[in-house]
């Protein structure tokens, strides 16, 4: 198919990271405020970040796999997979982060037109734009489509009103795309666009939402008459849920790689730390069993990723599986983090002590209990594998 | 090498499944439970030795073609889907596996070969007490000149009132273990047929000072024991898979099928989540057995800790899945007029079988140490 040589690529890839990711921007992410986000306001937090930024650009390597006519650097899927491999092994830190490359971006290349492709992907590879989501409403969670935010056709623009919940970053967005009703009158499915706002129009206004956990990069996104043009619409009208229903199966696939161990909350260390034993056993037997239940699901889901990813490289047609790992990633997850807080029983639920980064294991614990509602909940995900797997039948 | 089936095994798998589908399985299964004449299907296991079914574990200089436990997997799983009852287990999983793993050249040559064409079916002996428990041996074997004196009591010995031979486990004076090739005819030995849940073959057997040639004893090593044990244990799961996804199949069906309240029951989302949860399960599953059944054939390091996991994930699993089957099925799959009440039977049985999952998960926690 390609002649590409992948182990000269590896080699290639590895030693021009190697040689131009500065030792600053390498290691581990503790908070996304550390990365670079681009943006119209935007700033380089340090010389070496922006050096980093502009030799990743010059690669096309910000979004590896589009087009160069877009920014990107053209990779196939192997050479794709290779860089990200090589990145990790050297643990290079994101050279942007952004929405508008993997939520954004995978709805333009296949629904928008040429112009619109020309400008707003290479708008993404620049990082001049910073992009916000807007579908959840506060009437419209799982029943998506029943959104009631709408554009009205005011013959040379859109005028839009109504409100988004559940924006990430909506307080330091510029522009944000979105989901809005544009025909009331047929099915709720049928009358939905998909629509790009600007967030500096009159009328945009944002509110911060704070959750069990705490602080949240969620906001409330409110649209008072806000004047949209017509040009901004992504496909056909009135064709916007074909749009929301791609990204969305993105969106779990990111979501499904939630989870993971990272060290430190590995519950089999946590439980090392703080539980008794009786001859080099967890005291509690049931405590033990549950550790045991947990590990024996984690690697059998770890399994079960490895298993997906060697049959579709053999083209075996996996089909809608990303509901089951969305599902099953998200509730493992929970597990994870209940079983924690019970093998360090109070010791980690002090909000203001040094020794508990002020709460930091609790808070990502209350923060898991979104994991299975976002991105479409487990019930909804449930539904899919009903559905479109096993052919359930509809009432 | 990948978690996918290769083109041989692939074509294994297409070829076995045809030749199950064109026999008689579960009404030959409801014969001989209710006839109680023939003890299994004598010809299907002919044809299934022609086709070298019990050869896939055997070296090709015995006479096996030498396909790995991959391959026996995949049967295994149609053994289970069709719920076959043959001497496959005893003898081409169990049998097999521990001359290959412990035999001498003398043994294999005498025994392999047989197997493979069909020519004997064999037995293993371990069992001493109602619930698994691996090293728990009281059947004694005494030296006398160049024989073993065995005395002793092994219980639920599957295929014993069947097999030509018995392969017991046993204690020797200086308290090591050893496995005896004793034919069943042996004077001394006795075997007495039960009845199990699951129709298959299995008996107790008594050993009352029966006499083996020191050729015929096999010292055997723990860690040699707890490999065979391991081994047997994904094989058992592979089985195990074949019942949770047939069960779980024949339910999906009867849901769309099914009409109450005038609208087919699939249609109800209480049972529309339960079923993708039952999806869900099979898929983890099918991933440790391949897993397992790979560790096999690469001889890896960490093959307990994969067994366990196994064993343990697939008795879940099948309890799972053979129980929501009953209940979906509701009044109709309580009754003996379908069959799929013979797959919780039969998988309540294979659960059991060298430890259930509070074993299996027990002894995981063992391995990892805490």
């Amino acid at each position: 198919m390609s002649n590409v040589d992948y182990k000269v690529f590896r080699n290639e890839t590895r030693e021009w990271l190697e040689n131009i990711c500065p030792k600053s921007m390498t290691g581990k992410v503790n908070d996304v405020a550390e990365l670079y986000w681009g943006g119209i306001n935007a700033e380089f937090i340090s010389d070496d970040q922006k050096h980093w930024f502009e030799a990743m650009y010059s690669k096309g390597w910000i979004a590896p796999n589009w087009g160069k006519r877009y920014g990107g650097g053209e990779l196939d899927t192997q050479q794709h997979k290779i860089l990200i491999e090589e990145m990790n092994k050297l643990k290079c830190k994101p050279p942007l982060f952004s929405f508008g490359i993997s939520m954004l971006g995978p709805a333009l290349l296949k629904f928008a037109t040429q112009e619109q492709k020309d400008k707003y992907l290479n708008q993404i590879t620049k990082g001049e734009i910073k992009w916000a989501q807007g579908y959840s409403e506060p009437n419209a969670g799982s029943d998506l489509a029943g959104l009631q935010c709408k554009a009205e056709d005011k013959g040379d623009y859109f005028l839009v009103n109504g409100s988004k919940i559940w924006t990430s970053y909506g307080d330091k967005g510029d522009w944000i795309f979105c989901l809005v009703k544009t025909d009331f009158e047929v099915k709720k499915q049928m009358g939905i666009s998909f629509i790009l706002i600007d967030m500096k129009s009159e009328g945009v206004s944002t509110r911060p939402i704070k959750l069990i956990s705490g602080k949240s990069p969620f906001t409330e996104t409110f649209f008072d008459n806000v004047k949209v043009p017509k040009e901004n619409i992504i496909g056909e009208l009135n064709k916007g849920w074909t749009i929301a229903k791609y990204l969305l199966t993105h969106e779990r696939q990111m979501i499904g790689g939630v989870g993971g161990n990272d060290g430190k909350f590995d519950p089999r260390k946590i439980a090392s730390e703080y539980t008794d034993d009786i001859d080099g056993k967890i005291s509690d037997p049931i405590l033990r069993n549950e550790l045991a239940e947990y590990e024996m699901n984690d690697k059998i889901f770890s399994m079960t990723i490895e298993r997906a990813i060697d049959e579709e490289k053999a083209g075996n047609n996996s089909g809608a599986i990303s509901s089951l790992f969305k599902y099953y990633a998200t509730e493992l997850n929970q597990e994870r983090m209940e079983l924690i807080m019970a093998l360090s029983g109070h010791s980690q639920m002090i909000m203001d002590s040094e020794k508990t980064k002020n709460g930091y294991i609790a808070k990502q614990f209350l923060r898991s209990k979104g994991n299975t509602i976002e991105g479409g909940t487990s019930e909804v995900q449930l539904n899919i594998i009903a559905k479109n797997i096993l052919e359930l039948p509809n009432k | 090498m990948a978690l996918v089936l290769n083109e041989e095994q692939k074509l294994l798998k297409e070829s076995v499944k045809d030749f199950f589908d064109s026999k008689e399985k579960i009404s030959a299964l409801r014969k001989i439970r209710d006839e109680g004449k023939d003890l299994y299907d004598e010809n299907l296991w002919k044809e299934m030795c022609e086709m070298g079914l019990t050869g896939l574990i055997i070296p090709e200089n015995y006479g096996g073609l030498n396909f790995g436990y991959v391959a026996l997997g995949q049967v295994l799983e149609l053994i289970g889907r069709n719920l076959v009852i043959s001497p496959l287990i005893s003898t081409s999983l169990m049998s097999t596996t521990i001359i290959n793993t412990i035999g001498n050249e003398n043994k294999k040559k005498q025994f392999l070969k047989k197997i493979a064409l069909g020519e004997i079916t064999m037995s293993f002996a371990y069992q001493e007490k109602s619930n698994f428990d691996p090293y728990f041996i009281n059947t004694i074997a005494e030296s006398d000149g160049d024989s073993y004196i065995i005395n002793g009591e092994k219980f639920y010995v599957l295929d014993a009132n069947i097999s030509d031979y018995i392969i017991a486990l046993v204690k020797i004076e200086n308290g090591s273990l050893g496995c005896c090739i004793i034919n069943s005819n042996a004077e001394g030995l006795k075997t007495e047929k039960t009845e199990f849940m699951d129709t298959r073959n299995r008996g107790n057997i008594e050993f009352n000072n029966v006499s083996v040639s020191k050729e015929n004893f096999i010292e055997i090593k723990l860690e040699d024991l707890d490999k065979i044990y391991n081994i047997i244990s994904i094989g058992i799961s592979s089985e195990m898979l074949g019942i949770s996804i047939e069960a779980f199949e024949r339910t999906i069906q009867y849901l769309k099928e099914r009409e109450q309240f005038g609208v087919p029951i699939g249609s109800f989302q209480a049972l529309q989540h339960r079923a993708a949860k039952m999806f869900i399960e099979i898929e983890l599953s099918r991933s440790v057995v391949f897993k397992a059944l790979k560790a096999i054939d690469d001889n890896s390091q960490n093959l307990s800790e994969l067994a366990s996991l196994c064993k343990s994930k697939l008795g879940r699993t099948v309890k799972l899945v053979t129980n929501e089957a009953i209940q979906m099925h509701g009044g109709i799959g309580m009754t003996d007029d379908i069959d799929i009440g013979l797959f919780l039977k039969r998988a309540r049985v294979a659960q059991q079988s060298l430890g259930d999952y509070n074993y299996h998960l027990n002894r995981y926690a063992d391995i990892s140490g805490y």
